[in-house]
């Protein structure tokens, strides 16, 4: 870890402080040579409209996803990734987005498969910095080409596959979409297109916590005793047991991932990147429709 | 660039001039192409913009964008005009906006319709914004065309 921690007293309750920074203390460090700032949303010209200064763009389709096989990027197309954007493995790295940090975590997310250390969300991500009327740009610093190591995406840790997920039925299951996709009344997000799934509903036993839960309206995540009170209070979550968390393609139930793990703590925190647009089209798994979790078959 | 015509069908010349300057530039430039028509994408006029409740939403797009179309006319000649609402954080969706608006708005309904639904594939995009973003240019035009229709038959 090389550069300080944001030690704002706002973050202090949190499980790993040092996961979050605040947009004063990413604009107090901007500049220093051990940080790379990275832009990371779903709207792929947002950056080229303007970022923070110094920031390099990361787009989740267009670098992280595989372009053939549905999977990520392996772990030389990484290294290359992250030479161009001239982040070493030592490098601090701070993500921030759009959409109440959506992409952002997502992007942290597989960073973190990929095990870089330092790997920090900004609170409240592109659209406070913007509110709050701190410095954007449009202008695009070139950087020199680092040495990254290849290393192997590990995803044996923070990621689930289908598999897993079939064996996982009757564990801590959470569901971070919308309630009319729980309920099975659509297969996507309001407003967004109707596709990608045959069939909705959710997955057996999943409890719904959709994922805006965590967050406040300005998209600075809740304090960890708002946190608690919805995730263990509320849905009886158990931190020290396994947790599943998903949505339609892993990008919402990333942020939710980030929320219970670096936030609250929980101990195993898998996401099922595969999530609706995979088990909505598999012929005969078990799903439920409406408003309960449901009983999972034995 | 013959190849780059879809379906071996012209497009109108204000679209094929589009489609031509996307395809001569290399990937990153495209992108700054897109940001140009993203920026350029004129306002609505005061009767559209005190009214948002007359625009159609497009759903398929990923990001909010309405839009309206004017067709001056019944039959094949009638002028067609485009007008569209996307919010600045929506710089793709109102890229995608700007394209359709500089191919298309002060065409004939005949040559609007006759566009073909393929086109957005051959703006030579795809490696730069994804397949995927694109779809949403391509529910923009069927509801464009959709509109046309209807007025035509109105």
């Amino acid at each position: 870890m090389t550069m300080p921690f944001d030690d704002d007293a706002r973050f202090a309750d949190y499980a790993h402080p040092q996961r979050i920074v605040g947009t004063k203390w990413l604009e107090r460090h901007l500049g220093s040579e051990d940080l790379v700032v990275v832009e990371s949303d779903e709207d792929v010209l947002l950056y080229e409209v303007g970022h923070i200064p110094s920031a390099v763009k990361i787009d989740w389709h267009l670098d992280l996803n595989d372009p053939v096989t549905r999977d990520y990027i392996d772990g030389e197309a990484f290294a290359r990734l992250m030479s161009a954007k001239g982040i070493t493995r030592d490098t601090t790295i701070v993500v921030y987005g759009d959409k109440s940090n959506w992409w952002a975590a997502y992007a942290m997310w597989v960073f973190t498969l990929f095990g870089h250390e330092d790997v920090r969300l900004l609170d409240g991500g592109r659209a406070l910095w913007q509110a709050e009327g701190r410095a954007m740009t449009r202008a695009v610093e070139s950087r020199e080409p680092t040495d990254y190591p290849v290393v192997d995406r590990d995803d044996s840790v923070e990621r689930a596959y289908l598999p897993a997920v079939l064996d996982f039925l009757g564990g801590q299951l959470v569901d971070v979409r919308s309630e009319p996709e729980y309920t099975g009344e659509r297969t996507h997000m309001p407003d967004y297109p109707q596709e990608g799934a045959l069939r909705g509903g959710h997955i057996p036993g999943a409890v719904s916590v959709p994922w805006a839960k965590a967050a406040n309206d300005d998209g600075t995540f809740r304090s960890r005793a708002e946190l608690e009170q919805i995730y263990l209070t509320e849905q009886g979550l158990d931190p020290s047991e396994p947790v599943v968390a998903y949505c339609r393609i892993g990008e919402r139930s990333a942020h939710s991932w980030f929320a219970l793990k670096h936030l609250l703590g929980f101990e195993d925190v898998r996401n099922y990147d595969g999530s609706w647009t995979e088990w909505g089209n598999l012929v005969r798994v078990p799903i439920v429709k409406g408003a309960e979790p449901g009983e999972v078959a034995r | 660039m013959s190849e780059q015509q879809p379906n071996g069908r012209s497009l109108p010349p204000a679209l094929a001039q589009v489609v031509e300057d996307f395809n001569d530039l290399e990937i990153p430039d495209r992108l700054q192409l897109l940001l140009e028509f993203s920026d350029g994408l004129p306002p609505l006029p005061q009767r559209y913009a005190e009214h948002p409740e007359l625009l159609e939403p497009v759903p398929e797009c990923q990001s909010p964008i309405f839009l309206h179309v004017e067709v001056e006319g019944d039959d094949g000649d009638a002028v067609v005009h485009l007008y569209f609402s996307a919010p600045p954080e929506a710089p793709t969706t109102r890229g995608f906006a700007g394209i359709l608006h500089e191919g298309l708005d002060g065409l004939s309904a005949a040559e609007v319709l006759a566009v073909p639904m393929d086109f957005t594939d051959h703006l030579g995009l795809g490696e730069a914004v994804s397949m995927l973003r694109l779809r949403g240019m391509a529910a923009m035009l069927f509801r464009i065309k959709r509109q046309v229709q209807e007025k035509m038959a109105g």
